[in-house]
């Protein structure tokens, strides 16, 4: 007597988990990570550079282009790598390959995403190790530096040369710093997500871009429209429906910008971090669902 | 499609009306800590280029202000006090709570500028050249004064503008206070506290106030019996006319 072939799950980790690896190895496929050259150039060249300024300049600066460059990688990596990915797997026809198998196109959506996010985590990982890396290369330089001044100029009180020490451990790492690099994450994460979203009704990888990136600009002024329409400014009435309807359909990116007081020595309080990448994992989650409702319709 | 991308388009919608009261709320959250406080307007456009401008939006506006104070320091190295006076009024609208270029900035502004208009030998006309330090020094003041604002807690700032008051503008009586507010919010630097009362006592008028502060100084603690604190203190004896069993001990 035959059994029955089992049904495949309607819903499958495994699957998901298979499609954000070869999403993942696709994007290595295209030398994606090549920008963290650019990266270590960028950050090891500064600091070459910085050895110019006093020390407090000097870290002060190689966080500000740090992070920032961290900022601008991972937010351009989110929105050109994941606006390729379905009209690539289109044009190579993959995906039909692989929505003819039992799986469903809100697993397919996931593994994308889960795939790009997995390569921001691994860019923005590597990227922060590069920017700590060289941090403490600088910051024992100068302390060595200290510490070879005070044994040629014999007679240098002790408890002088340790206020130094502890002036230059306070300007370089702080523990701040994590979790500006955590919300840098989460800021590429919403990107990517909105950028699925618009390749799933998007005709073009080209469309997809231009449309994330009109919205990156739009999102960082979105808290200014916000205030626009709701603190009861003295504004014409279309021009208040204007900025109404730019505070409801662009996401607030300026949430996310963290980094920039940071450096400044602004300190994160464990609720003000995670109420911030709760907002982001709430886009992210936001988008996703958005991303399956319009694809779950899209002839292919 | 088309009635699926509606149907997402009033989703949409309906979920920025839910998050908005969120991000209102986070908003407040952030500025009550220290963030999200500089100031992007039309005002900051008119002083950086319009990539600038477009990447201070963007998210970046510590990478542009680091990237401006690299050129200020470039216009430091040939000496372009005009143009570094420029760089640094935008580096610090775009880093109002970076302490460090507030002060570097006082600095430039203060000392070196100040003494290369001094020591400028193509203005021959010695009033010129005195009153362009004196803008100088203002500049620097006015630099610290808008960074204490941005920073009230910052007692960095405060010491710097004291030194600056004590030392290019000879206001005492303003370096005392801001000695005395440095102390208060950094009470490691035992040195602060008695700076305050020095200052204070060359303020003309609180010269009681300065012997009992100087007084109190000595008697909490004899890590403070410095040659400077009981010099001064000396003077303010000879100066109120204190009677002799009430002053302190003279040094053998």
């Amino acid at each position: 007597m035959n059994s029955k072939p089992a049904l495949p799950s309607a819903f499958s980790i495994s699957r998901i988990f298979v499609l954000a690896t070869n999403t993942l190895t696709e994007l290595a496929r295209m030398k994606i990570f090549y920008f963290l050259l650019l990266f270590a150039l960028l950050v090891i060249g500064n600091s070459l550079f910085m050895a110019r300024l006093s020390f407090e300049e000097e870290f002060q600066m190689l966080k500000d282009v740090s992070l920032g460059a961290m900022s601008i990688f991972t937010s351009l990596l989110a929105i050109l790598a994941t606006a390729m990915i379905l009209p690539k797997d289109i044009e190579d026809r993959t995906i039909y390959t692989i929505l003819a198998k039992p799986v469903p196109r809100f697993e397919y959506l996931a593994g994308k995403l889960i795939g790009i996010l997995m390569l921001l985590g691994i860019s923005t990982l590597v990227m922060a190790l590069m920017f700590f890396t060289v941090l403490w290369f600088r910051e024992t330089t100068v302390i060595a530096d200290a510490h070879r001044q005070m044994a040629d100029a014999a007679g240098t009180p002790t408890e002088e040369l340790a206020a130094y020490i502890a002036k230059v451990q306070a300007s370089a790492f702080n523990t701040n710093l994590i979790p500006g690099v955590i919300v840098i994450f989460f800021k590429a994460a919403l990107l990517a997500s909105l950028t699925l979203f618009v390749s799933t009704f998007a005709t073009s990888a080209i469309f997809a871009m231009i449309i994330s990136i009109a919205v990156y600009f739009i999102g960082h002024l979105q808290a200014t429209a916000r205030d626009y329409w709701l603190e009861g400014m003295d504004i014409a009435w279309w021009t208040r429906g204007m900025v109404a309807l730019v505070a409801l359909i662009f996401p607030d990116l300026q949430a996310f910008s963290l980094a920039d007081d940071i450096v400044a020595g602004t300190a994160v309080s464990m609720g003000l971090f995670l109420q911030t990448i709760g907002l982001g994992a709430l886009y992210v989650g936001v988008y996703y669902l958005f991303a399956c409702v319009v694809f779950s319709g899209r002839e292919l | 499609m088309k009635k699926r991308i509606f149907i997402v388009f009033v989703l949409l919608l309906a979920f920025g009306a839910a998050r908005v009261p969120l991000e209102r709320h986070i908003d407040a959250v952030h500025q009550e800590a220290g963030f999200r406080t500089a100031r992007i307007d039309l005002d900051l456009r008119s002083k950086i280029s319009q990539m600038g401008f477009v990447a201070a939006l963007s998210g970046f506006r510590s990478f542009v202000a680091a990237v401006l104070w690299i050129e200020a320091h470039i216009a430091w190295e040939r000496t372009e006090w005009g143009r570094m006076a420029a760089l640094f009024d935008t580096v610090t609208i775009l880093q109002p709570k970076s302490a460090l270029y507030w002060d570097m900035a006082s600095w430039h502004m203060a000392w070196n500028a100040s003494n290369a208009a001094l020591e400028n030998k193509e203005e021959p006309n010695e009033f010129l050249r005195r009153r362009a330090q004196r803008q100088y020094f203002e500049l620097g003041k006015k630099l610290l004064e808008d960074g204490i604002a941005n920073n009230p807690k910052n007692a960095m700032l405060w010491e710097r503008y004291a030194v600056l008051l004590r030392d290019k503008l000879e206001d005492h009586c303003g370096a005392a206070n801001a000695f005395q507010q440095a102390a208060d919010f950094n009470t490691s630097r035992t040195y602060l506290p008695r700076m305050a009362a020095y200052e204070l006592a060359r303020c003309e008028g609180r010269e009681s106030e300065a012997y009992d502060r100087l007084k109190f100084l000595y008697d909490a603690d004899p890590a403070n019996h410095v040659p400077g604190l009981i010099a001064r203190l000396k003077e303010m004896e000879d100066k109120l006319g204190i009677p002799a069993e009430n002053r302190i001990p003279s040094t053998p």
